[in-house]
């Protein structure tokens, strides 16, 4: 693996000599635990493993809940009431499945925003960025789906209304919605695939994960300063960065206990609260629900999808120039899918030279609204789509395209950036010092 | 103590046969009852549900079932805790259709312990079993979910404000009274008459109309312990009995999530103290003159 300079894995016993020349997995292994790390990163930087974790849950409970499961339209439902009932431990599994998938997306949306305020998507970890959105993207495909397996009110009328989006597309938008069905509408042909597909994803996730991870092994990680670990020399190099194993990796466990207490918690405590009470109602096609709503995690794309109604000027607009093929609610679902690709071209949209948004005093400001937005969004999105809800999505969709479209490349042209450290080592001395309230001073004979 | 809130709640779907409210449901009143089960170390209390048990079996079953409930479930750990021998007797009173008697003809036998409760015995009376989930109504207020994590403020409380939430239909309903259906201040997506609504169609009351009759007046069951049987406390025990029937493993839930809580706080703990050792001898800056 290329990358910082650092010490490579040499085999000494015999044993391992054999086992280095056929097979160098133990090479492998120690390169990736034993990755420069840069010693400033703070506590934003312990949600990879984070997700790692909670990847690791999804499947580890997944498997064990497929075991009991039946993906059966006239079965569905009650076999999760048997889980819930009679298999051993049963509650516990599905509480920590079904919460693991909000455990997965809390994770990811401060994975995400750490990237965007530190400019961890900016040159050269273009790749890795990418590739996290597509990890991002396989996620919502793969709770979506996961969501519908219990056959409640909210997974079967949801699926009609996720599937209708693809309805909406122009010409051969009903063909596409009966492909993903597999009928003209939610049944059991639905349902199987969606089963399917839920077990398949995560391992597609699991792959990309091992990409993205070597993505950044190879540019190394960034840090809240932006500023590249000097590679001219391995001493140079010693300076800034600290091993992964055992720095990081006690660091982010320490980190992982805290969060997961708060998650146990709240499987123990308030398992249903991030769920839709509906959603313990069988599903049935006759009865549909008052308000459709999907999960949380989806709530700030959904506010975005129904933020642009047909009285919109820009979808007037729209509609008027392309002879009325595109209508409001293919304008919606472009807009929901569009959210996240000018999330995905951050790179380039982004022209400021400096990284670190700690010394963009302008992006500040613009980044913190940003983040405030997503939070309305996601407020909004729960709420019906009635009174002066929809005027507050559109603000806040509009905000969000603002961001990534204008004010991103704008901000590089008239924002002034302060002057970063000169080196890592510079901030992690400057932050750890004792005369600056750092741990406290220990002799170190070694220096 | 019984503090009287006012919940928005969104409560889902209306299977009551009522139709399909056409427009946004309006306000309706559920009250905080204080439930042994609630809180962290909050469980069930087994004479509760013994009491809950005596009023579903008296007055609820004699429409709704309990599809996904066993009758060996009420001798669990958890639950009721009925002794074997009364469990035995309690499933021995119904009968089920056995299709493997009579040479494969079928025939009715009294129930045993594996068998399940009755399905609904009135079309359109939904099942109880998950009843106390699927109306927790978690959305209140402004869609924050506050209440359910400050009251405890869910599924049990609804179905308690729902016995006691029968009343006069109020003034503007007078003369338009949908027939058949009784007025309930905490039902909320029941059919209201359009005298009850403003000029936008919102409803300007608490509660809808329900095609169910009152089910509990005061007094309906005598509990053999002699315990109070008025309307608020029967609400209160049949509420915790059907929370019971939704979240058989409530107490064991609980248990394990402590368990767990404790474990990872000594697991912190550990790491913290690993990581602060670990770390300081790179997070001192070394004095040099320069």
């Amino acid at each position: 693996m290329s990358g910082i300079p650092h010490d490579h894995y040499e085999p000494r016993t015999s044993g391992e000599k054999w086992l280095n020349r056929r097979l160098p997995v133990v090479g492998l292994l120690y390169d990736t635990l034993m990755i420069p790390t840069p010693k400033n990163l703070n506590w934003m930087w312990i949600w990879g493993i984070v997700l790692v974790f909670a990847l690791v849950l999804q499947i580890a409970t997944g498997i064990v809940l497929v075991m009991h499961y039946t993906p059966h339209v006239d079965m569905a439902f009650a076999s999760v009431e048997h889980i819930m009932r009679n298999v051993n431990g049963g509650f516990m599994l599905r509480y920590l499945h079904a919460n693991g998938a909000s455990l997965f997306f809390f994770a990811v949306y401060l994975h995400i925003f750490r990237g965007l305020y530190y400019g961890s998507y900016k040159a050269p970890r273009e790749v890795t960025w990418i590739i996290g959105m597509l990890i991002y993207l396989l996620m919502m495909a793969t709770g979506f789906m996961g969501y519908v397996l219990p056959w409640g009110q909210m997974s079967f009328h949801g699926t009609a209304v996720i599937t209708g989006l693809f309805g909406a597309i122009p010409f051969v938008g009903d063909s596409i919605q009966t492909w993903l069905l597999g009928a003209g509408a939610v049944g059991q042909p639905a349902l199987n695939r969606f089963f399917s597909l839920h077990y398949l994803l995560p391992f597609v996730i699991t792959g990309l994960v091992v990409v993205h991870v070597w993505a950044f092994h190879s540019t190394g990680n960034n840090n809240p300063t932006g500023v590249e670990v000097r590679r001219t020399s391995k001493a140079e190099a010693e300076k800034d960065t600290l091993p992964f194993w055992p720095y990081f990796v006690i660091k982010d466990l320490f980190a992982l206990a805290v969060i997961l207490i708060v998650f146990f918690g709240i499987v123990a405590y308030m398992p249903n609260f991030l769920g839709h009470p509906d959603n313990y109602v069988e599903a049935n096609p006759l009865a549909t629900p008052s308000h459709i709503v999907p999960e949380w995690y989806f709530l700030p794309f959904y506010a975005i999808l129904r933020a642009f109604t047909a009285d919109v000027w820009v979808v007037m607009f729209a509609n008027w120039v392309t002879f009325g093929i595109v209508d409001a609610k293919f304008f919606g679902v472009l807009a929901m899918f569009g959210a996240i690709a000018v999330m995905a071209l951050a790179p380039w949209l982004d022209t400021s030279s400096v990284r670190s948004g700690r010394y963009r005093p302008m992006f500040k400001w613009w980044f913190a609204l940003l983040v405030v937005d997503f939070v309305v969004l996601m407020w909004v999105g729960a709420m019906p789509a009635e009174g002066i809800y929809p005027y507050i999505a559109l603000i806040g969709a509009t905000y969000w395209f603002a961001y990534f479209l204008v004010i991103l490349p704008l901000l590089g042209v008239f924002e002034r950036p302060l002057t970063p450290p000169s080196t890592i080592e510079e901030d992690f001395a400057a932050h750890y010092s004792a005369h600056t309230g750092g741990t406290k001073t220990v002799v170190n004979p070694a220096e | 103590m019984l503090k009287k809130l006012a919940l928005s709640a969104l409560l889902g779907l209306s299977a009551l046969g009522t139709g399909t409210a056409a427009l946004a449901a309006g306000e309706a009143h559920v009250e905080d009852f204080d439930f042994p089960f609630e809180g962290p170390f909050g469980s069930y209390d087994p004479l509760q549900l013994q009491r809950g048990l005596k009023i579903y079996t008296e007055v609820c079953a004699a429409c709704h079932g309990l599809q996904y409930l066993s009758y060996r479930n009420l001798s669990e750990e958890g639950g009721p805790m009925l002794p074997e021998d009364q469990m035995r007797a309690y499933a021995a009173q119904y009968e089920v259709f056995d299709e493997t008697l009579a040479d494969g003809q079928g025939d009715y036998r009294p129930a045993t312990p594996a068998d399940r409760f009755g399905r609904s015995a009135v079309a359109n009376a939904p099942d109880l079993s998950l009843m106390a989930k699927a109306r927790a109504g978690f959305h209140g207020p402004y869609g924050l979910g506050i209440n359910q994590i400050l009251y405890g403020m869910g599924g049990p409380e609804y179905i308690a404000s729902l016995m006691v939430g029968y009343e006069e239909a109020p003034e503007c309903a007078i003369g338009n009274e949908p027939a058949g259906f009784y007025y309930n201040t905490a039902f909320a997506n029941g059919s209201v008459p359009d005298s009850c609504r403003d000029e936008h169609g919102h409803v300007t009351i608490e509660g809808s109309w329900i095609a169910m009759p009152p089910p509990l007046l005061g007094e309906d069951v005598v509990f053999d312990d002699g315990h109070e049987n008025d309307l608020h406390h029967e609400a209160a025990d049949v509420a915790a009995f059907l929370m019971w029937t939704a979240e058989p493993h409530l107490n064991a839930r609980k248990a394990a999530g402590m368990q767990g809580m404790i474990f990872l706080v000594i697991l912190a703990a550990l790491l913290y103290l690993t990581n602060k050792r670990l770390w300081a001898p790179h997070k001192t800056r070394v004095e040099r003159d320069h």
